[in-house]
């Protein structure tokens, strides 16, 4: 039932871009197409889940107990950037079509703030799904993490689609472009506003 | 290109908010207010102006296949002394801003400067490149910052003049997006006369 | 190239650790401070405050708790109550005095709605009924669940967040005077 709630809370109510404003970049950057979307989608999304469990991990096991707190944001960052790496190099020998797919999003992501942004919360805010606040063991982090980054490519994919109907519609010049798309996102986040107080 | 055009450039020309449309996060989530804004646009500012001095002085030493982990390298430990001295001495500031101080890392204004500028010039025009970006970047946050705190408050720098509530889907996400997008349209108009 | 990386990180790290040792005395100021300045606001005027956290487990839960002293004998107890609001975690310092009286309540962190759940912070019609909220006689409860707390207009699930905290924190006193008996 928790993780049920992790989930829905983490997909629709506080939606990671629409409500916490994380990966706002990117979100407009490849959002022109919906196929380009899609592929980020599933690169943010396998290298969101894969670094929040390894920084979670380290911040438990090594920072923690060492009384390292303060190294959080810089080792953070050197292990978001060694394992983008890593991946781009594990996915290049392994499955070539995987990396033709998602091969040159991955750069992108190392400074994608969502990626950061969720491993640091994870560690560092309390949160209360229907018990007591408490801080995420690994279990609920890693979930949280997935379901946070289904969230990013749902709003992604979703936003996509309608760009791509916006493109082809009259609109006023001083609006093409980036402000129409901010606009849009804006009514995106109020319908998406709905959502809150369901969890 | 002299002195005072490199500061100037950051207002205009090269806006990080409005022209650029980089660092777009701390941008939309921390200006609620007209303080939070300026607060976020300034601590950016310190982080903005200390790393373009730093990576300018490094960066002929660095080999070219490294650079960029170290320039990262360099801009997480401004930020993380930017986190502590916040947390002692304004630990008010650090709750509010709270995730977008860290974030700070991965802004992509500071490791654009960094790449773009500081990577390429000397010390001493990299600093005013920052200061100049850290400027139009703070400038355009407290402006976001007033008018959402304007529509969603009805006050301004915590000064209330409209009574009773606002329009709270100002301060909510949703304003966000929207106050951006038209700001957007206005200096689009007002920059291209 | 891998020595200059693992060099401008040997060095980095070294600033930070020195920048850590500098700041790390104020920071614990600065908490204290803030700490102070909650248990000031929920605890009455007269009195010492032990500023040392003291701890105990309720219902599954563990607690953190002050208390304050006059001549002596304890007068009033400070306790930590998190429960779970409309955003997030609210998390409250509640000051309740001898006999389920409640002194007065704060918010330390919330994560609620601004403009709307956040008011529980700031709104003083609100904040002020629990002054002397005397539990032997009142239900904390909003008056929707049939109790006596008005709850803030359109935040009745922030408005009974509160007053589940108060009323856990209300629990946890009657709990530590039973064991000091």
């Amino acid at each position: 039932m928790e993780y049920f709630l992790i989930i829905i809370s983490a997909i629709f109510v506080n939606n990671i871009v629409l409500a916490q404003f994380l990966g706002v970049c990117p979100f407009l950057g490849v959002s022109s197409r919906l196929s380009t979307a899609t592929g980020m989608s599933g690169a943010v999304c396998f290298v969101i889940t894969l670094a929040t469990v390894v920084t979670y991990l380290l911040n438990t096991y090594l920072l923690v107990p060492l009384g390292l707190e303060f190294l959080q944001t810089i080792s953070f960052i050197l292990v978001i950037a060694a394992l983008v790496q890593m991946v781009e190099i594990v996915l290049k020998k392994t499955s070539p079509s995987l990396y033709a797919a998602l091969g040159i999003f991955l750069p992108l992501i190392t400074t994608n703030c969502a990626v950061l942004g969720v491993a640091i919360t994870v560690v560092s805010k309390e949160f209360s799904f229907g018990g007591a606040p408490h801080l995420m063991n690994l279990g609920e982090a890693t979930v949280y993490a997935l379901a946070t980054s289904l969230g990013y490519g749902l709003a992604m994919i979703l936003f996509a689609g309608m760009r791509e109907h916006l493109a082809g519609n009259d609109v006023p010049k001083a609006f093409k472009g980036l402000p129409i798309a901010f606009i849009t996102v804006g009514i995106m986040a109020m319908a998406f506003l709905g959502f809150s107080g369901i969890v | 290109m002299s002195k005072f055009s490199i500061i100037t450039r950051g207002l205009v020309k090269e806006n990080p908010t409005f022209v650029l449309v980089l660092g777009m996060c701390p941008t939309l989530a921390t200006t609620t207010s007209a303080m939070n804004g300026l607060e976020m646009g300034l601590a950016t500012m310190f982080v903005l102006i200390l790393s373009n001095i730093v990576i300018s002085l490094i960066a002929p030493v660095v080999p070219d296949k490294v650079h960029i982990p170290v320039y990262i390298v360099v801009i997480a430990t401004f930020v993380t002394v930017l986190q502590l001295l916040m947390q002692a001495y304004v630990p008010q500031v650090y709750a509010t801003l709270g995730l977008f101080i860290p974030l700070i890392v991965v802004n992509c204004i500071v490791l654009g400067r960094a790449e773009a500028f500081a990577g390429k010039n000397g010390a001493l025009d990299s600093a005013l490149d920052g200061i100049g970006i850290g400027i139009g970047f703070t400038l355009s946050l407290t402006v976001i910052g007033v008018v959402r705190e304007i529509l969603g408050s009805g006050s301004v720098f915590g000064w209330k003049f409209i009574a009773g509530d606002g329009i709270l889907a100002f301060v909510m996400a949703p304003g966000a997006f929207l106050v951006m997008g038209y700001l957007m349209v206005l200096f689009n108009k007002l920059a291209k006369k | 190239m891998a020595a200059c990386l693992t060099g401008v990180c040997l060095v980095c790290s070294a600033i930070l650790g020195g920048v850590y040792a500098m700041t790390k005395e104020p920071i614990e100021e600065a908490s204290r401070k803030a700490l102070l300045e909650a248990l000031a606001v929920v605890l009455p005027a007269e009195g010492e405050v032990n500023p040392e956290a003291q701890f105990i487990e309720f219902d599954g839960k563990n607690y953190e708790y002050y208390v304050q002293t006059l001549d002596t004998a304890v007068v009033c107890w400070a306790v930590k109550s998190a429960v779970g609001g409309f955003g997030g975690p609210l998390t409250l310092l509640v000051g309740v005095e001898k006999g389920g009286v409640v002194h007065a309540t704060r918010v330390l962190s919330h994560s609620e709605t601004p403009g709307l759940g956040a008011k529980c912070e700031t709104e003083a019609s609100f904040i002020d009924q629990f002054k002397g909220f005397d539990t032997s006689v009142k239900s904390l409860k909003v008056r929707k669940d049939g109790g006596d707390v008005d709850a803030i207009t359109a935040s009745t699930i922030t408005s009974r967040a509160y007053a589940e905290a108060v009323s856990n924190a209300v629990k946890v006193v009657k709990k530590i005077q039973e064991e000091v008996q």
